[in-house]
């Protein structure tokens, strides 16, 4: 796509002022149908842009109804093939079906702590104001992610 | 409640630092930015007015809101800063600024640890030399790659990672450091605004809702522009549906550059581009086949065009005497072989994986699989749709690769964008050698704040910082927080100083609605709303962009060739297209996002045609090509070439800035170097 949504699966989020894909979709191109004037179908989303669709699949991945497939760029790709993905809390389960048939699943990690469990500042330290002018970021002396290089690399200092 | 779309409504706020994007770069600027405004406000009591606003949602915002398979800059503790700088160097073909690239070096690898740390997950490399996956790893008890883990290399500088949710980590941690009431997603900033009593410095931004009718005017001291690259401005190779399926994000519309030189900031490089060789159609990323699988890209003959013309390298001394060719290069070796129509190219996948089969186990060859896909399925899923589409097994079948359509960007093998003021430290120029820079302009490479333009209070970062490619995800990040301190210390210094908008709220606002009233005004005039002479949809306007750059500045018609007969009507249709675009018609806020898109990616695509006019030679064989000076002279044009724009006039000023090495590069090539 594009992506397309389902008709039968997608319940435009249940009527929430903004559905999950319009959220995400980095394009802008998901929208709900409110009173089914653009597409026939009131109260469901769909991608009103196709041919600006980078097929990122964030639309794919965050669909809480598994609404959203993609049926893969007509003008280039032949017809029968498919690519979906579930997404999880810790890793993603993607299923591939070729256009002859066969089929292959794949599960990979995308993430080693829970979702929101991030503590952007615990445990690092409080910089100084004095300090902003130093070379570097505050968190220098403590992620070991400092490579100072071999002064004499420099040539004309 | 927002206004109608006949009368938006208007909101306005006075900032101190106003963030524009919500990619790499502006979510590692609010990571640090908001630890030293915290810092601030508990020495001084002083709380600083911070915002950050996104055209999208942060979480799948930028170049990396698909993920990615790999951080592609990371230096590790066994290679040396002036070895990036080197590298970076040479692919962009001697003309980048050592200051910012050794700068990034340093200090990239803080930010993949706290990557890390967040929950990105990191391939490892076992004792035995054996790779696990991120979550593996973790379980086996491999240490962080801060604990001294080690990294599994697809490169000297690449990293593999399980990077699905790359973007979705960072974007975590930058949201909990600003907190929720500092992000404003789904407002597109269109316009920077000058200040009324010094028109050398930033005032502010105008933008709109994309979702609702309102209209928005932040007044801030400083600003981060940092909204990524310019994709879409050539005519892609696929122009129905498959348009969208562009190399770099789609979204990425110029807006960086465009905002910045209607500001006044100096461009610095936008002659140059990006013209990756991926896999055809898809453009999947190539570079874990050539370095993680060993596969060889070979001629419809199965010929190794690397190996075959490698003594067309010789053309191009230095550079083509370096250990690794740059990225132009490569592209030049591989054109041959087309042009003469030895097509099409492929990457010899089946060679590959029978020749690692050989000495692997079969539960080995199954993981090797599974990475070969991942590889795809964590950053360009596309490329996996037309795998299954075409019925390719990579064990049976090769598959083609493809020189690209041309893009803009700072990064990769791209180094285009704003001019910016480097690090003090590492011995930069504080002089101009060369006449006829404009005397406003500064004249070393620093000038008190890290990463501001030459407009005062105007920083950038990512694909903003010009002359400085390679940096990727994480040196963008990692830009983004150097960034953020110099504005931190900015708004200290300038924290009485009270910034006025050069142009009236109401007039600002009358511009950005003006493709709706276009529309209104007009839209009954025919009975087909698309077809009106009264005004343009921004899709033919963007069609008309890509014809005439595709045609005339070496898009993929040419085979990349432009020359100056060539590039003075590009000039024209060019200038007439910049007027057309006062006529663009917005029948939604969907199509008002795409009309200001559009506006950008016009003004960039100038300064890409200004600057390769203006550059009398070929300075990236196998990017472009000016057939009227088909040659790299080091002696005339081994230096930068930057721009300033004038908003008023409508004129671009490009000239010279002398080109300084501040590392030795003699050590990248084979024999010494003749300049």
């Amino acid at each position: 796509m594009p992506t397309f949504v389902r008709t039968e699966k997608c319940d435009g989020c249940k009527g929430q002022d903004k559905t999950a894909c319009m959220y995400i979709c980095p394009h802008n191109l998901m929208k709900l149908d409110k009173d089914g004037s653009e597409t026939g179908h009131a109260m469901k989303a769909f991608n009103q842009e196709p041919e600006q669709c980078w097929e990122c699949y964030s639309c794919v991945k965050i669909c809480p109804q598994g609404a959203i497939e993609c049926r893969h760029y007509a003008d280039i790709v032949p017809l029968g093939g498919s690519v979906q993905p579930l997404r999880g809390s810790d890793s993603i389960m993607w299923t591939i079906k070729f256009r002859n048939g066969t089929l292959k699943r794949f599960k990979f990690p995308i993430r080693t702590t829970a979702e929101g469990s991030i503590d952007p500042y615990g445990g690092k330290p409080m910089p100084k104001v004095a300090e902003l002018s130093a070379p570097g970021v505050y968190t220098r002396a403590v992620m070991g992610g400092y490579r100072a290089g071999n002064p004499a690399e420099l040539i004309r200092k | 409640m927002a206004g109608t779309f006949e009368a938006p409504e208007v909101v306005q706020e006075e900032l101190d630092i106003l963030m524009i994007g919500g990619g790499m770069a502006c979510c590692g600027a609010a990571y640090e930015m908001m630890r030293w405004a915290e810092a601030l406000k508990a020495e001084t009591g002083t709380e600083l007015k911070i915002k950050m606003v996104d055209k999208a949602a942060v979480d799948r915002s930028g170049a990396v809101a698909q993920g990615l398979s790999a951080i592609n800059t990371y230096i590790g503790s066994e290679q040396d800063p002036a070895d990036y700088t080197r590298m970076v160097s040479n692919d962009l073909m001697g003309i980048t600024r050592d200051d910012l690239a050794y700068d990034v070096g340093r200090n990239v690898d803080d930010s993949v640890h706290l990557f890390e740390e967040w929950g990105l997950p990191i391939w490892k490399t076992d004792a035995d030399g054996v790779r696990h996956d991120g979550a593996e790893s973790q379980k086996e008890g491999l240490p962080t790659l801060k604990d001294g883990g080690k990294p599994v290399r697809s490169g000297k500088w690449q990293i593999m990672i399980n990077g699905e949710s790359y973007k979705w980590i960072v974007a975590e941690a930058a949201k909990k450091a600003l907190g929720l009431d500092r992000i404003q997603e789904r407002v597109f900033i269109v316009k920077l605004v000058n200040d009324k009593n010094d028109p050398s410095r930033v005032a502010g931004a105008v933008g709109f809702s994309v979702r609702e009718n309102r209209i928005y005017v932040y007044k801030a001291k400083s600003v981060l522009l940092a909204a990524g690259g310019c994709v879409n401005i050539f005519r892609p190779r696929s122009v129905g549906e498959g348009s969208g399926r562009a190399w770099y994000p789609v979204w990425n519309a110029g807006s960086t550059y465009a905002m910045a030189a209607e500001a006044g900031a100096e461009m610095t490089m936008m002659e140059n581009r990006f013209v990756p060789a991926r896999f055809k159609d898809g453009y999947g990323p190539v570079g874990a086949w050539f370095l993680l699988f060993k596969a060889k890209a070979v001629n419809a003959y199965g010929e190794e065009y690397m190996t075959k013309n490698k003594d067309m390298l010789n053309d191009y001394p230095p550079y083509g005497q370096a250990a690794v060719p740059a990225s132009c290069l490569r592209n030049h070796l591989m054109l041959k072989e087309m042009k003469e129509g030895r097509g099409p190219i492929y990457m010899d996948t089946v060679t590959a994986l029978a020749a690692l089969a050989e000495t692997l186990t079969p539960k080995e060859v199954k993981h090797l699989e599974a990475e070969a896909w991942e590889d795809f399925l964590d950053m360009c899923i596309g490329q996996c749709g037309i795998w299954v589409g075409e019925n390719v097994d990579p064990r049976e079948k090769n598959s083609e690769l493809m020189p690209t359509e041309p893009y803009l960007l700072g990064s990769h093998s791209g180094c285009c964008g704003i001019w910016v003021s480097g690090p003090t430290d590492v011995g930069a120029p504080t002089t101009e050698e060369y006449d006829g820079v404009p005397a406003h302009l500064p004249k070393g490479w620093n000038w008190g704040y890290r990463s501001m333009t030459t407009v005062k209070g105007l920083f950038t970062a990512g694909d903003g910082v010009g002359a400085s490619g390679h940096k990727f995800s994480s040196g963008s990040h990692t830009e983004g927080r150097l960034a953020s301190k110099a504005m931190i210390q900015y708004a200290l210094d300038n924290k009485d100083w009270k910034v006025e908008l050069d142009t009236s709220v109401e007039q600002l606002v009358a511009d950005i609605y003006q493709p709706v009233r276009t529309f209104l005004e007009f839209k009954d005039y025919t009975t087909a709303i698309d077809v009106n002479p009264h005004y343009i949809t921004p899709k033919m306007l963007q069609m008309r962009l890509q014809k005439i750059m595709d045609e005339y500045v070496a898009g993929v018609g040419t085979y990349y060739n432009t020359n100056d007969k060539m590039l003075a009507v590009a000039e024209e249709k060019l200038e007439m297209l910049k007027e057309d675009s006062k006529k663009l018609r917005a029948k939604d806020l969907h199509e008002l996002l795409r009309a200001w898109e559009n506006y950008h990616r016009i003004l960039t695509a100038e300064a890409h045609m200004k600057h390769i006019q203006f550059r009398e030679e070929s300075r990236y064989p196998g990017f472009y090509y000016r057939t009227d000076k088909n040659f790299v002279d080091e002696e005339n044009w081994h230096c930068f070439v930057n721009s300033v724009y004038d908003k008023e006039s409508k004129k671009w000023t490009c000239f010279k800035r002398k080109h300084v090495d501040l590392v030795d590069k003699s050590k990248l090539f084979k024999k010494a170097a003749p300049h």
